[in-house]
């Protein structure tokens, strides 16, 4: 088979490449935020988290030739901003939402202003494994080279969803998410579950990031980050706080995120760039879709202040 | 630990004082709880009650006076030395996770939870351990889904399984049908006949005491002013030692209700969403009549705090219509005014107030902007604000320390007070009441309930939803039951009984 006879099967094959490729982040930094938002906090600062995560993947990864070491630097870069979010927000009358916006401003410049000598060089990618090795067409093999941080997401995924109602951990994070004053009466401290959860939540948005810079695009360039990280907010709310549910809705804004470019591979030349706006459109939708002025949110973590 | 029954345990205080800064929330309380009785605690809001319990489970720590726990004495430092001791306490608010089942939250209560949760053990253990439990729940439901006395069931059973063998009972009926508090109460009391457990039940029901307490203990400002059997005892010696000797308000006597009255309030085939979406109200027809009170029965969550919102035009209806005087009524401000319609919605700091606004600002809500003729103003004066305000206050005895305070400064019972003033003063046909006694105290019920029924006896058609059975027997002409967003009941004071009441309240029928 020739490979230009694939014609308009492109299209959906590209999307679900692109689905693939572009979700990764996606999925990293929603998984995140739903361990954030299960107890009890949001923090709108991942987008900072997920920026400075690629930077300092990139950084390190150029000066160590390692982007498993690079990929470890992005996680501890995001562990420390989710953990100064956590312990910020101890604070009483502090609002999580403002911080998080703070951060998210903050993690960006701090990204931009360590980031500018590593614009040039090349730094080595985290490998793919191809799955499309049985098919001869190009556009199938492209569309199935998973990357391995795909796969460890999606196993993640499921590992979290076991763990939320399997794990002591799980459970905790739970109660102290749904009533601070239960919490506190079995003797846990919610503010400690919830820096430890921020923590972790800022420790994944930073793979997400290295995933940016080590791999797709690939490269560390300023506007590495189009809103994944704020995205990624919806994503969990429309999630409703599942991670399977994430793992899904992640793969869905991928798809979105993919339209505008498999458009232009099979030769759309007109109009495609407002299929680039696809995952915005999407995060509108889902946001008016799922909102009411008259019912709270079925599933919601009862202390989140978004829901309260 | 799961599951070990302990025998019960005795509790007694000695001397215990707590002071908050100069103020003296006990002073030198005795109160002696034998192992295996069902001790009952009666006092006002602020008598000291929950100060006391909360000393004993390590929540406070006493300025002085001592703790014996099975004649010994303790230090209990914190809750978790109450809980080692066998103590545990029951809240009046759940302290149940609401998104979690009964399982995972029995489960993640205990005190060493294992990293993975076996769930086939854990489950196994459990239904062991429900054998031997007094009542039957299912444990595989979210808490969040589960009816009141459900919920109240799995706080009991909680202390259980946690291995607690003396319970502190907060207010334990107060969210229950009578049906669900008999039940409760009685399976408690059985427990403590057979020596697995001792009960201290705080309480202001004074019938719960007589039916189910061995022994009362009242106190009235941080004092003891009682103790003894309950067999010895009457209510009004036990009012008697809770209130003391200040006045408290008589209720007018009802003048004859007219059958013939106009209807004040007219609700037809209305249909409302409820706050979750899913389900919705649907009031077919009520009708309220000049100078009768009209009551609503049924547990919270059934529709009726729904069903005043849409009356106060704080939540839209889908269909169907609310006259009042034969006039279709949005609850604008400019109808509420035209119609002289009323409300008092149930937390009236909350609901009702603007709680940083001052005294007289809040009882001014409904006049402010007019002038003495009823017609609009433009310019507010600060003083008519405060001249009315000082009326208000001395005519319904709100104590403040100024005008100008803020209105949260107030306590409950006063807060209740100046919102009756803003919304009795003037003319009123019709006055739309939600749970206006709850967390009041003695003589600030006694007054609330009195001026409703003035409101009553002037001609007010009057609107009670209210959770409190009680008070619905003591004030309405007509009781109405409402059950999963429908009236499904309704009976005349005269034949009113508690028991079908609250058959049709608890959804038997």
């Amino acid at each position: 088979m020739d490979a230009t006879e694939v014609g308009l099967w492109g299209v959906p094959l590209a999307i679900l490449g692109g689905a693939i490729r572009v979700s990764t982040p996606f999925i990293f930094v929603s998984l995140g935020e739903a361990i954030t938002e299960r107890s009890g906090r949001i923090n709108l600062g991942l987008e900072g988290t997920l920026v400075f995560g690629a930077m300092a993947a990139y950084a390190v990864a150029v000066m160590t030739n390692s982007p498993w070491l690079g990929l470890i630097a992005a996680a501890g870069a995001g562990l420390c901003f989710g953990l100064f979010h956590g312990w910020i927000c101890k604070f009483p009358k502090v609002n999580d939402i403002a911080i998080g916006i703070a951060l998210m401003l903050f993690g960006s410049g701090l990204a931009f202003f360590f980031g500018k000598p590593f614009i040039k060089p090349k730094a080595p990618n985290l490998p793919a494994i191809p799955f499309g090795g049985w098919s001869d067409i190009p556009q199938v093999q492209a569309a199935l080279d998973v990357n391995v941080l795909f796969l460890i997401g999606a196993v993640l995924s499921v590992i979290l969803w076991w763990a939320f109602r399997n794990t002591r951990a799980g459970l905790i994070v739970r109660v102290v998410g749904d009533s601070s004053d239960a919490a506190r009466a079995m003797g846990l401290d919610p503010d400690t579950v919830r820096l430890l959860a921020t923590g972790v939540g800022g420790a994944l948005a930073g793979i997400g990031g290295a995933y940016l810079s080590l791999y797709y695009p690939g490269s560390w360039t300023e506007r590495i980050s189009s809103g994944q990280g704020l995205m990624a907010v919806a994503l969990v709310i429309f999630a409703r706080w599942n991670p399977l549910g994430c793992f899904a809705a992640a793969l869905l804004f991928g798809g979105a995120g993919a339209l505008g470019p498999a458009l232009q591979s099979v030769g759309v030349t007109q109009g495609y760039y407002l299929f680039y706006a696809a995952p915005y459109i999407l995060t509108l939708i889902i946001m008016i879709a799922t909102s009411s002025p008259t019912r709270s949110l079925a599933g919601a973590p009862g202390e989140l202040s978004i829901t309260k | 630990m799961s599951g070990s029954v302990r025998k019960a345990v005795g509790v007694e205080t000695i001397g215990m004082t707590m002071r908050f800064g100069g103020f003296t929330a006990l002073d030198a309380v005795s109160v002696k709880v034998s192992a295996g009785s069902f001790h009952a605690l009666l006092g006002e809001n602020g008598a000291g009650k929950s100060t006391l319990v909360k000393c004993m489970m390590g929540f406070y720590h006493p300025t002085s006076g001592d703790i014996l726990v099975d004649g010994r004495e303790v230090k209990i430092a914190s809750p978790r030395d109450a809980s080692a001791l066998g103590l545990g306490m029951v809240y009046q608010h759940f302290t149940l996770v609401p998104s979690l089942t009964g399982a995972e939250n029995l489960v993640i209560s205990r005190e060493k939870v294992p990293g993975i949760v076996d769930w086939r053990k854990e489950r196994g253990d459990l239904a062991v351990f429900m054998e031997r439990m007094p009542f039957k729940l299912p444990l595989d439901v979210k808490v969040a889904e589960l009816a009141a006395g459900e919920k109240q069931k799995l706080e009991i059973i909680k202390q259980l399984y946690l291995g607690r063998s003396f319970l502190v009972l907060d207010e334990p009926t107060s969210v229950l049908t009578p049906g669900e508090a008999q039940e409760v109460l009685g399976l408690v009391r059985a427990m403590t006949k057979a020596g697995d457990l001792t009960v201290l039940m705080i309480s202001h029901k004074f019938h719960e005491v007589t039916a189910f307490a061995d022994d009362v203990s009242v106190l009235r400002k941080g004092k003891l002013t009682g103790t003894g059997r309950v067999a010895d005892l009457d209510h009004k010696a036990m009012a008697a030692m809770m209130v003391g000797d200040q006045p408290i308000a008589a209720l007018d006597s009802r003048a004859t209700p007219k059958p013939d009255a106009e209807i004040v309030l007219n609700v037809r085939s209305l249909k409302a969403p409820d706050r979750t979406g899913l389900k919705s109200i649907s009031i077919l027809d009520l009708g309220v009549r000049s100078g009768e009170i009209v009551g609503i029965a049924g547990i919270s969550g059934n529709g009726q705090k729904e069903f005043l919102e849409v009356l106060a035009g704080q939540r839209p209806r889908e269909a169907g219509e609310v006259l009042v005087r034969g006039l279709a009524y949005a609850a604008t401000r400019a109808e509420a005014r035209a119609l002289n319609v009323r409300l008092i919605p149930e937390e009236p700091l909350k609901n009702a107030c603007a709680p940083k606004m001052t005294v007289a600002e809040n009882i001014s809500f409904r006049t402010f902007d007019m002038d003495g003729n009823g017609r609009p103003v433009n310019w507010i004066s600060a003083s008519a604000i405060r001249a009315f305000g000082a009326r208000l206050v001395e005519q319904f005895k709100v104590k403040t320390a100024s005008l100008s305070s803020p209105i949260a400064s107030l306590s409950g019972g006063n807060v209740q007070r100046a919102v009756l003033a803003r919304e009795l003063t003037g003319e009123v046909d019709l006055l739309i009441v939600s749970n206006p006694c709850f967390g009041l105290d003695f003589s600030a019920v006694a007054e609330t309930r009195a001026r409703i029924m003035k409101a009553r006896n002037a001609g007010a058609a009057v609107l009670l939803m209210s959770e409190d059975l009680d008070e619905l027997l003591e004030l309405s002409d007509r009781i109405f039951v409402m059950s999963d967003g429908a009236l499904v009941y309704e009976t005349p004071i005269a034949g009113a009984s508690v028991q079908t009441i609250g058959e049709h309240m608890a959804g038997h029928h």
